[in-house]
């Protein structure tokens, strides 16, 4: 029950096939990183599991905890416990972080309840100070003329409010310096836990140096090509993704 | 993730209900100088306010309809077919025990007993015709502070009335300014003496409560010298078949030294025709600001102004309009600089639903003579959905040398990435659209009193709920 199962999964998008039969299960507690070399369809399957209308699935299924999510609204998914941490998330202006997520977090509240202010806040403040956050963050308009790294930091201060089962994080470690990407390592690690699946998308293996994955997954042409262990994220460091795309013909991939 | 509307059925909570109509005295239908008399006979007008009545009605007949840039929907009001005065015979109240009950359950749907029990220094609200309901906080009193219907105003206080009465808004500055001087009752009359600082906002709420009837409501607003006031004004209507007509005058007159701040959220349903003249006049160094919102109704046309008379005075006008599936809201500002060092800003948000559509209509005037005049104009527009519309036509006239002028416009649309962003954090299509556009607004917003701003939150969610599919 406690897992997200991608069972052959196949995605178009104006009639290009771009994910082509993607199977993948993430258990809660475990930290899943798919890499792969760009154009590989990584940022198309988080979008498709969040459900973004622009892509149509032509055939697989989804379970979450046993339901299939590909039936239900995108607010639906992210109610019922998916998040996905955007590569390029949208700037809302006019609306503050704090004023956002209280949007969000009012949408998990039983319907005729009212999300009580100062509980709010003193669990907005914990998370903040868990994840080395100034306050003052949470009063700027959301992403408004927000930094890469700033923007990086929203993601994971709303995963952290809104304590989702399985999380996806889109090329979380995209355009951050060190010192960013130590911040967003520090965030996902502290929200690491049996109660949290996690699927990290990223090109680079750098960000492994800091978000230790338990299986690590090479996607290449729509398709998962090669699993293994944390060890798998260095030698693609070392090869290069060429060496799995050569091997992608080949069957009976280790 | 923006979808297109064909079949848009806003729900309202607030403003969709009524109550059976008891009314004394009803002028009837169409408008003749019968009508006239009928009315003045009934207020007991003065001679003189029987006259200005029948001479405005002359001018209204002899007018044309604004059409050759107006809205060609202006010729859908039959005037024949509207009710022009009706009155339950209620005089004023000042206790809320007094008010009869089932008027006091609309305007508990209004929220008017919270806002009472708050911090209101005075309520004026108008029911039908006439003002039902006034309460003057002992404070506001003492101050020397006359705040009464308009209709109390010219009887008790004609020294103060008849000076300023008609002399901002002349009948005759446009026809439906005309219409308002025959027919006009209710309203308020305040006068705030030199030097007074009236702290808390003084508000009127108004509605419509008979099918077919044009509400005319005349406000006449005198800050003496030095003097400070915030006048607040909400409007709903309940839901009819048929349309109506809401056409009021508002004059402001802010002597030397003076400011006043006249606050309004409108949510008319959306049958109205809502055609409003609204302008101030700012002596030496006054200031007179309009805060305007207008939700609702068929068409609104409204255009605050301010002329500013003497040295250094400034005008302002903040406005926030919302035009839902088959509304039109063709708002704005005039800004007439007629003395030195003048200044005044102009700041215009509107939203555009379904096949709603915004116009906005700015006229900036600086005669060649004056000197050191600015003014500053800002008007962004927002489109929900991709046959919605909007339109801007600033009119800016700046002769001479030494006076500055700057617009700027912009047209943005709600993405459907900003939406599915919000949506994958746990927002329906409807919260993430109603939280967009309340982000949008959101600075203009912020200049309105408290419990205005969460009623204006709350009047944006009500629209958007209707505009997903």
């Amino acid at each position: 029950m406690d897992q997200l199962v991608i069972e052959d999964l196949h995605v178009s998008i104006a009639e290009q096939e771009i994910i082509r039969g993607l199977s993948l299960t993430v258990r809660k507690g475990e930290v899943h990183a798919i890499m792969g070399p760009n154009g590989s369809g990584k940022s198309t399957f988080a979008k498709v599991l969040a459900g973004h209308p622009d892509y149509i699935v032509t055939a697989g299924s989804v379970l979450m905890d046993g339901e299939n999510v590909l039936d239900l609204q995108p607010d639906e998914r992210a109610r019922k416990g998916l998040f996905l941490a955007f590569q390029y998330p949208s700037e809302i202006p006019g609306v503050t972080i704090a004023n956002f997520l209280r949007a969000a977090v009012q949408a998990r509240v039983p319907e005729g309840e009212e999300l009580e202010a100062t509980e709010y806040y003193a669990t907005l403040y914990k998370k903040m100070d868990l994840l080395d956050m100034d306050r003052s963050f949470t009063a700027r308009s959301v992403n408004e003329g927000f930094s890469g790294g700033e923007k990086k930091r929203n993601e994971i201060l709303q995963l952290a409010m809104l304590e989702p089962k399985y999380a996806v994080l889109d090329e979380t470690d995209s355009g951050l310096d060190i010192d960013a990407l130590k911040v967003v390592a520090h965030g996902v690690n502290s929200l690491r836990g049996p109660n949290l699946g996690v699927l990290l998308i990223t090109h680079y293996q750098r960000l492994l140096n800091y978000i230790v994955p338990d299986h690590v997954h090479v996607m290449v042409r729509g398709r998962i090509e090669l699993s293994g262990g944390k060890d798998l994220a260095l030698q693609l460091e070392e090869k290069g993704y060429d060496w799995v795309k050569e091997d992608a013909n080949e069957p009976a991939l280790a | 993730m923006v979808k297109q509307n064909t079949t848009l059925d806003i729900e309202r909570n607030l403003g969709n209900f009524a109550y059976p109509e008891t009314h004394t005295h009803d002028a009837g239908i169409g408008l003749t100088e019968k009508t006239i008399h009928y009315i003045s006979d009934v207020k007991q007008d003065p001679d003189w306010v029987r006259e200005f009545r029948l001479n405005a009605l002359r001018t209204f007949l002899s007018k044309p309809m604004p059409t050759h840039w107006a809205s060609k929907d202006l010729e859908a009001i039959v005037f024949d077919k509207i009710r022009y005065y009706l009155s339950g015979g209620i005089q004023a109240k000042r206790n809320w025990e007094d008010v009869p009950e089932d008027v006091k359950r609309t305007f508990e749907r209004l929220g008017i007993p919270e806002q009472e029990r708050k911090f209101l220094a005075g309520v004026e609200a108008q029911f039908d015709s006439e003002a039902v309901y006034s309460n003057i906080k002992k404070a506001v009193g003492e101050q020397g502070v006359i705040f009464v219907g308009s209709a109390e105003g010219l009887k008790n206080h004609p020294e103060i009335f008849r000076k300023w009465f008609g002399k901002v808004i002349p009948t005759g500055d446009n026809k439906f300014s005309a219409l308002n001087s025959a027919v006009f009752s209710g309203g308020s009359f305040i006068y705030v003496p030199p030097g007074v600082k009236v702290k808390h906002p003084l508000q009127a709420y108004f509605r419509i409560n008979a099918e077919n009837f044009g509400q005319f409501e005349r406000t006449l607003i005198i800050a003496d010298e030095g003097a400070e006031l915030t006048y607040m004004e909400g409007c709903t209507a309940p839901k009819f078949n048929t349309a109506t007509l809401h056409s009021a005058v508002v004059e402001l007159i802010a002597l030397k030294g003076a400011k006043i701040q006249y606050i309004t959220v409108q949510n008319w349903s959306n049958n109205v025709f809502n055609l409003v003249t609204k302008r101030g006049l700012a002596h030496e160094n006054a200031e007179v600001k309009w805060i305007d919102c207008n939700i609702g109704s068929r068409l609104t046309m409204k255009y605050p102004g301010v002329v500013m008379k003497g040295r250094k005075a400034r005008g302002e006008v903040i406005s926030i309009a919302l035009a839902g599936d088959g509304q039109h809201q063709d708002t704005g500002a005039k800004m007439v600089h007629a003395a030195d060092e003048t200044t005044s800003n102009i700041i215009s948000k509107s939203i555009s639903i379904g096949t709603g559509r915004a116009t906005y209509r700015g006229l900036v005037h600086v005669p060649k003579h004056l000197k050191n005049c600015k003014n500053n104009t800002e008007c962004d527009a927002l489109l929900i959905n991709a046959n919605s519309r909007t339109d801007t036509y600033p009119a800016i006239t700046v002769r001479g040398t030494g006076n500055a002028v700057q617009h700027e416009a912009s047209v943005s649309q709600v993405s459907a990435e900003q939406i599915f962003y919000m949506q994958q954090r746990g927002l329906t299509e409807a919260q993430a659209m109603s939280l967009s556009v309340n982000g949008f607004v959101n600075d203009l917003v912020r200049q309105f009193p408290m419990e205005y701003s969460v009623e204006l939150k709350r009047l944006i969610e009500l629209e958007m709920e209707g505009s997903v599919g």
